[in-house]
């Protein structure tokens, strides 16, 4: 089988300063912008007051960018199967829990590990939409943005439904620094059918390349922000979506492998 | 409701427990119900528990070629690529499908956190010391790109981390990956180790039980935590004699983030796509594996979805007291105990109980009985309201 096609029919975006897929839009064509509030927090208004207060970056930072996607694509987020990714988690509660753990062990809090699940991004998700459908949490390294799209247009083709697929990573922390590279946080979600609709923007062939080629480097300007963690390394796809360009675009995804993107309208 | 899948082969499989390392030894265990929890001696700090424990993992590095991904969780994972040939399997799958074609879908919930927690107890002027300053082993992807490394699989990889249902989940994952044509074969790899985040996280919940756990026992009072090492091979076609995966169910609770929807609403969500997808209805089911992790609440609410679907010819039973809560392990390793269930015509018994909790229906095996398996599930419930059933079978010849 020469791979699959997602059809894309909503996108979420969140980087400092830059809140939402509109914005974002703008930068990747670069286009002026608003002056860009770099301090602003995601709004994640899909979670409940209490929930948001109680909720680590990670989860504020995914559920904003689904939600976006969701609403951009017109879809009742409650009935959407849902696939996060994240190459590292919540690094802020890794590195408070590793902390605790070699201090005080038996001081643990309770809510900072039900944080630390890989999965409480799509706990959170489901809860605060009433989703009942499958939900999965998603970790591959460098490969993490291409192995959840690509496991989102699985479940899309496999059970003709559409699946909602957000990816993010926050910035490392504490001792964890030495390990992880992520400096920024950065989330983006897309919302992904199997056919066309009337809210598709873009199509996406999506296969994967296991000979020698190299992932398609962003735009000089934006380099800088496409390094900030693993998951802003889809960059140049998303530039592509923003400019309307027929283009095919390579993200690293296994140890020896791309995922080649053929982006069409 | 989902249509029927065409069943899927599971050529290979083994697992590595607190019961021993590979099939013949967690057979053996389940036959003579021989549980595999200790008094806790993993944690430096004293936390007054039971846990299922792998022996001898300390003194197992891996060899020298793969050095840069040692870590608790990667010497069991190592230590259970051995179980049963699997090894052997799972390359001879690489050559005989092309690596490309093969994908490795792993499943875990704390990969190699252990490595992390002791780079923090080690820290050198708040620095990692530097032979734990390697980027690979401090990621939720450890045992995959570790895995990877192992077997050359050039396929779909990725790591699947929905904490207690991880494991479970990555065969619907390989079902559609092989529906679709995108892989022949995959390699589904579950492994959760020891470590100190999920020993005083879970305790912090107040969710481990002080001695070994009792599930569905009116007594029981939380979890052991154990580790485990589970792998299978899944093909469109195998043996006539082997095991097959008939169906599998995903769904979420959408209620709270470390207790189950009161009334199960995502469980039998999960059982009812599973049944759906095998093309069977409850009555077909001769056994359940159920996730009957010994917590108040996990083991209320199963009981009472259980006694609700399922006639008494249907047997039920949780084998976290013989191995612990294995935690992102815990659905490929009950895989393997239900698999050999059914190869050994053994409903494995509910150990460690003095009194059912009476919600407990006539389902409930709390010692082991002897009966035919045709048909079997395993349920997998986890944290986040993240729910899998699996629906397996025999082979067509048995």
């Amino acid at each position: 089988m020469e791979g699959l096609i997602a059809y894309i029919d909503g996108i979420g975006w969140w980087s400092p300063g830059v809140p939402d897929w509109t914005q974002a839009a703008y930068l990747l064509r670069g286009e002026e912008i608003a002056a860009p509030d770099a301090s602003a927090k995601p709004a994640a208004n899909v979670l409940p007051a209490t929930e948001r207060r109680r909720a680590p970056e990670s989860v504020r930072l995914a559920c904003e960018v689904a939600e976006q996607a969701c609403a951009m694509g017109a879809r009742d987020p409650s009935a959407l199967p849902c696939v996060f990714a994240s190459a590292h988690g919540d690094c802020a509660t890794t590195d408070a829990l590793c902390a605790t753990l070699a201090a005080a062990p038996l001081e643990t809090s309770p809510t900072r590990f039900h944080n630390s699940v890989h999965n409480a991004p799509a706990g959170y998700w489901t809860i605060a939409a009433q989703c009942r459908a499958p939900s999965g949490a998603i970790a591959a390294g460098a490969g993490t943005f291409a192995a959840g799209l690509f496991e989102a247009a699985v479940e899309a083709h496999a059970d003709a439904t559409p699946v909602l697929f957000a990816a993010y990573d926050v910035a490392a922390a504490g001792a964890l620094t030495d390990v992880v590279g992520s400096r920024a946080p950065f989330a983006a979600a897309l919302l992904v059918s199997a056919s066309r609709g009337p809210h598709t923007c873009a199509s996406l062939h999506l296969r994967h390349e296991s000979e020698a080629t190299a992932p398609t480097a962003a735009p000089t300007r934006l380099a800088a922000l496409a390094a900030t963690n693993l998951i802003a390394a889809a960059l140049p796809l998303f530039a592509a979506l923003a400019n309307g360009e027929e283009t095919t675009i390579r993200l690293r995804n296994g140890a020896q492998t791309m995922l080649a993107i053929e982006v069409r309208s | 409701m989902p249509s029927r899948i065409a069943p899927l082969a599971i050529s290979a499989y083994t697992a590595t427990s607190a019961l021993g390392r590979g099939r013949a030894a967690h057979a053996e265990a389940l036959r003579l119900s021989r549980g595999g929890l200790r008094p806790n001696d993993f944690t430096d700090t004293p936390l007054a528990c039971a846990i299922g424990r792998v022996d001898g993992i300390e003194r197992e590095p891996l060899p020298v070629e793969f050095a840069a991904h040692d870590c608790r969780n990667n010497r069991l994972a190592w230590a259970g690529l051995a179980g049963d040939g699997f090894l052997d399997a799972a390359r001879a799958c690489v050559a005989r499908h092309g690596a490309d074609r093969v994908a490795l879908l792993v499943a875990t919930s704390t990969a190699s956190i252990e490595a992390t927690e002791s780079a923090y107890r080690e820290l050198e002027d708040g620095r990692f010391p530097a032979r734990l300053r390697i980027p690979a082993l401090h990621t939720p992807h450890s045992l995959g790109v570790f895995l990877e490394a192992v077997l050359g699989t050039r396929g779909p990889c990725l790591t699947l981390a929905t904490a207690c249902s991880s494991s479970a989940k990555i065969f619907a994952q390989a079902e559609r990956l092989l529906r679709l044509g995108v892989a022949d074969a995959a390699v589904l790899a579950g492994v959760d180790s020891l470590c100190g985040s999920v020993l005083f996280g879970f305790n912090a919940l107040g969710l481990v039980a002080p001695e070994p756990c009792r599930p569905f026992d009116a007594a029981r009072c939380g979890i052991s935590i154990g580790e485990a090492a589970g792998f299978a091979l899944l093909e469109r076609d195998g043996a006539a004699d082997a095991p097959r995966l008939l169906g599998y169910g995903e769904s979420s609770d959408a209620y709270h983030m470390s207790t189950p929807h009161p009334e199960g609403a995502g469980a039998r969500l999960a059982l009812a796509d599973a049944l759906a997808r095998a093309g069977l209805s409850a009555d077909a089911v001769d056994y359940i594996n159920l996730h009957g992790t010994a917590t108040v609440k996990n083991d209320e609410v199963e009981a009472a979805v259980v006694a609700d679907l399922f006639g008494a010819s249907t047997r039920a039973s949780s084998t976290k007291g013989h191995t612990g809560h294995t935690l992102g392990a815990a659905g490929i390793l009950e895989t393997a105990i239900t698999l050999l269930a059914m190869e050994s015509d053994l409903v494995p018994a509910t150990l460690n109980g003095s009194a059912p909790d009476p919600l407990c229906g006539p389902q409930f095996a709390f010692a082991n009985e002897s009966r035919a398996i045709r048909v079997a599930l395993s349920n997998s419930f986890g944290f986040g309201g993240n729910n899998c059933t699996l629906a397996f079978g025999r082979g067509t010849v048995h």
